[in-house]
C-alpha cells in the first residue's frame, strides 16, 4: 500500500515520536510538535501510538490511495474531505483504494496530524522516521514530501471509521494561549523587574515560527543584571559561553525576542535562556498560528509535574475511550 | 570555579562548571558527564557536554527531579578527584584559508559585518594585532584545538586552543547572522572555532573550508561508515593549511574512497598541560607526524 502525494500542501513532513540520545552530537529529538495529536490520531486508527504520521501546517497535503485505510486526522481545525465529502476531525473514518484525501482552509490551530492504519513505513534513520531537514535524516530521503512522493504504509486495513476521541479530550491552546514556564538556567542574568515584566506582558508569535523555535514580540525588552562579560561570553549581556538548550528553554537574544525552542531545536548556542515551558504545554506550542496572543504563566516544579500528570491522565482516558 | 545547578523545565538538569570557559571548566564538564553516564541512573535519556556546562536529561515519570539533581550532584567530587587525564585522538583536518567559496559567501553578507571594507581575516587578524592575515593564520594552525563541544546543528564541534589565554584569539559574531554559510566552512567565534557541518545559517567569522567531509548521513564517506558523524568531546585538532591544488586532490580522494584522514591515539594530561604547555603540543603533534 502506498500514499500518493498529488500535493504537498505548505511544509508536510513524516514525523513520530522522535529519535532519543544524539542530542549531545546535535541530532535534536525531533518529531511530532504536538505529540498528544500524533499518539491520539495513531490511537484512533489502531496503530503504536508512536508509529508515524504525516504532519501538516497551516495547509494540507493531497494524497490518492492505493488500497483501503482506515484515517484519522487530529489537531488544527482544517476541515477533511475524502474524494470531497466532509469527515469528522478527532473520529476514525475509511478512505477507500482509488479515492483521494484533502482538505479545505485552516480555522483554528497550526498542525494536523494524519495517521493512516499501519503506519508510514519510510526508513527509519537514528531509530526514528522523523524528517529532520537540517541533517537530511528521516522523512523522504531527509526531506519533507514532495509531490509524486509515494509514501509506503504498514498496509492494514484497521478498525474502521466511526471512532472517536469525546470533545473534552481534544487538547487545544486558550485565548489567549497560556503557556507554563518554569524560571531557571540563566534566569540570575534577569533584573527583578525584567523577571516580572516577562510574565505580566502580552506576547504574539512572530511569523518566525518552525520546527526549530518559535519567536515571540510585543513585550518590554528584557533588562541584565550589570557585570563584567566572563571570559569566551561575547560581549552582549545576553551573551553566555555556548552552552546546551534544553528543549523548551526561551532564549532571548539581546533581550528583545523571546525564542522558544523547539523539536528540531539547535542543541546549543552562546544566548542566556530564563527558564524552559514546561514538558505538558510543548504541543500547544505546536498549535500557535503566528500573531496569536500569548501568556507565560510562571510555575513551580510541583506544578509542572501536575501539569504533566494531567495530561498523561487525558491520553490514558483516550485508550479507554477506544477500548 | 563555582559549579552551579538549575533545572531546564520539568525534563533537564543543568550544571554550569563555571560562566567562563577554561580547560579546567571543559575538563570537570567532561569529566563529570562521564560520572553520570557511568552511574547509567535510571531515567536518564541523553547526556550532553559543553564547553563550561553540561545537561542531563532525564523521565520525570521513572526519577523525580529532586532525586536525579541529588544524584548528579553526588558525582561532583567524583569528577573534582578523578584524573584530568583523556585517552584521545589527534586529528589533522586540512583547511583551505582564503578559499573563494567563503570569500563569495562573506562579500554577499558585508552588511551584516563590524567591517564592511576588508574580509572576515582581515578583520580578525586586525583585532588580534597581527600585522598581516598570513601572521593570524599561522596564530589559527600552529597550535592545536580541544574539540570542546559537538552540536548546535549535526556533527558541528566547537573547538578551544590550547594556548595561554593571552594569546586565545578572540572575534565576535557577525552583528546579524548570514542566511548561508558553505558547507565545511571553518568559522571563529567568541574564542572557539568551528567547522559547519551542514550548510546553512550562521554567525561565526569565516576563515576557510576544508575538504574533509565530518558528517555523512547517508555514511558512503570513507571515514564515517561506522558513524555519520565524525568529532566527539575530547578530540584534538591539528589544522594544516593547504592550498587549491591539494584541496582539489583530497576532494578528490573523499570521491573515490581513498581518503584516510591523518589521526594519532595521544594522551593528554591536564596537569602536564598547564606545566608545559608549548611541550606537550609538541609531543601530541609529533605524535600526529609519525601516524
Amino acid at each position: 500500500m502506498t500514499l500518493k502525494i498529488k500535493n504537498p500542501g505548505l511544509a508536510t513532513s513524516i514525523q513520530d515520536l522522535g529519535r532519543i540520545g544524539y542530542f549531545h552530537l546535535g541530532i535534536p529529538l525531533g518529531g511530532a510538535m504536538d505529540r498528544y495529536a500524533l499518539r491520539a490520531a495513531n490511537m484512533l486508527v489502531g496503530n503504536d501510538e508512536g508509529a508515524a504520521c504525516l504532519e501538516a501546517v497551516f495547509m494540507g497535503p493531497e494524497i490518492e490511495f492505493t488500497q483501503t485505510a482506515t484515517v484519522a486526522v487530529t489537531g488544527a481545525q482544517l476541515p477533511i474531505k475524502v474524494d470531497g465529502e466532509y469527515q469528522e476531525a478527532w473520529t476514525s473514518f475509511v478512505v477507500k483504494a482509488g479515492q483521494t484525501l484533502s482538505f479545505d482552509f485552516l480555522q483554528s490551530g497550526a498542525r494536523i496530524y494524519i495517521a493512516v492504519s499501519g503506519g508510514i513505513t519510510t526508513p527509519e534513520a537514528l531509530g526514528s522516521r522523523s524528517t529532520y531537514p537540517i541533517g537530511a535524516l528521516g522523512g523522504v530521503e531527509g526531506r519533507a514530501i514532495q509531490t509524486g512522493d509515494e509514501l509506503p504504509t504498514g498496509g492494514s486495513e484497521g478498525p474502521g471509521a466511526g471512532r472517536t476521541v469525546s470533545e473534552p479530550l481534544r487538547r487545544k491552546p486558550g485565548t489567549p494561549a497560556s503557556l507554563r514556564v518554569l524560571p531557571g538556567l540563566y534566569w540570575h542574568r534577569l533584573t527583578d523587574e525584567a523577571g516580572a515584566g516577562f510574565f505580566e506582558d502580552e506576547w504574539k508569535v512572530a511569523p518566525e515560527a518552525d520546527r526549530m523555535g518559535y519567536r515571540f514580540k510585543g513585550g518590554r525588552p528584557l533588562e541584565f543584571v550589570d557585570r563584567e562579560q566572563p571570559f569566551g561570553a561575547g560581549a552582549d549581556p545576553s551573551n553566555i559561553v555556548d552552552g546546551c538548550y534544553s528543549y523548551g528553554s526561551i532564549q532571548v537574544p539581546g533581550g528583545t525576542e523571546p525564542i522558544v525552542l523547539h523539536r528540531d531545536a539547535v542543541s546549543g548556542g552562546g544566548y542566556f535562556t530564563l527558564g524552559a515551558v514546561i514538558s505538558a504545554d510543548m504541543d500547544l506550542i505546536g498549535q500557535l498560528q503566528p500573531h496569536t496572543s500569548v501568556k507565560f504563566e510562571k510555575v513551580d516544579m510541583a506544578k509542572a509535574l501536575d501539569a504533566r500528570k494531567e495530561r498523561k491522565g487525558m491520553l490514558a482516558r483516550i485508550r479507554e475511550e477506544l477500548v | 570555579m563555582k559549579t552551579r545547578y538549575t533545572f531546564g523545565g520539568d525534563e533537564h538538569v543543568y550544571v554550569e562548571m563555571d560562566d567562563e570557559m577554561s580547560l579546567d571548566a571543559f575538563f570537570k564538564s567532561l569529566s563529570m558527564s562521564n560520572a553520570v553516564r557511568d552511574a547509567k541512573i535510571e531515567g536518564v535519556t541523553e547526556i550532553c557536554p559543553a564547553n563550561a556546562s553540561f545537561q542531563v536529561r532525564f523521565d520525570p515519570d521513572v526519577i523525580a527531579p529532586d532525586d536525579i539533581m541529588a544524584k548528579v550532584k553526588e558525582l561532583e567530587h567524583k569528577a573534582e578527584t578523578a584524573e584530568k587525564r583523556l585517552t584521545t585522538r589527534i586529528i589533522e583536518i586540512p583547511v583551505f584559508y582564503k578559499d573563494p567559496w567563503t570569500h563569495e559567501t562573506l562579500m554577499r553578507f558585508r552588511e551584516r559585518h563590524q567591517d564592511p571594507n576588508g574580509t572576515d581575516l582581515d578583520y580578525a587578524a586586525k583585532i588580534n594585532g597581527y600585522a598581516s592575515v598570513d601572521d593570524f593564520i599561522e596564530a589559527h594552525h600552529s597550535q592545536p584545538w580541544f574539540v570542546s563541544m559537538v552540536g548546535f546543528v549535526a556533527g558541528l564541534p566547537f573547538l578551544y586552543q590550547l594556548v595561554e589565554r593571552e594569546k586565545q584569539l578572540q572575534v565576535p559574531k557577525y552583528l546579524s547572522p548570514r542566511t548561508d554559510t558553505p558547507k565545511l566552512t571553518v568559522g571563529y567565534g567568541g574564542c572557539f572555532s568551528c567547522i559547519y557541518s551542514v550548510r546553512g545559517a550562521g554567525g561565526y567569522q569565516m576563515f576557510g573550508v576544508t575538504p574533509m567531509p565530518i558528517y555523512d548521513p547517508e555514511q558512503k564517506v570513507a571515514h564515517l561508515k561506522d558513524f555519520m558523524v565524525f568529532f566527539k568531546p575530547g578530540d584534538i585538532v591539528k589544522w594544516k593549511p593547504i592550498d587549491r591544488a591539494e584541496y582539489d586532490a583530497i576532494v578528490a580522494a573523499v570521491e573515490d574512497g581513498t581518503y584516510v584522514p591523518r589521526i594519532a591515539e595521544v594522551e593528554f594530561d591536564l596537569d602536564e598541560f598547564n606545566a608545559d604547555m608549548r611541550g606537550t603540543n609538541a609531543k601530541m603533534l609529533e605524535a600526529l607526524n609519525d601516524a
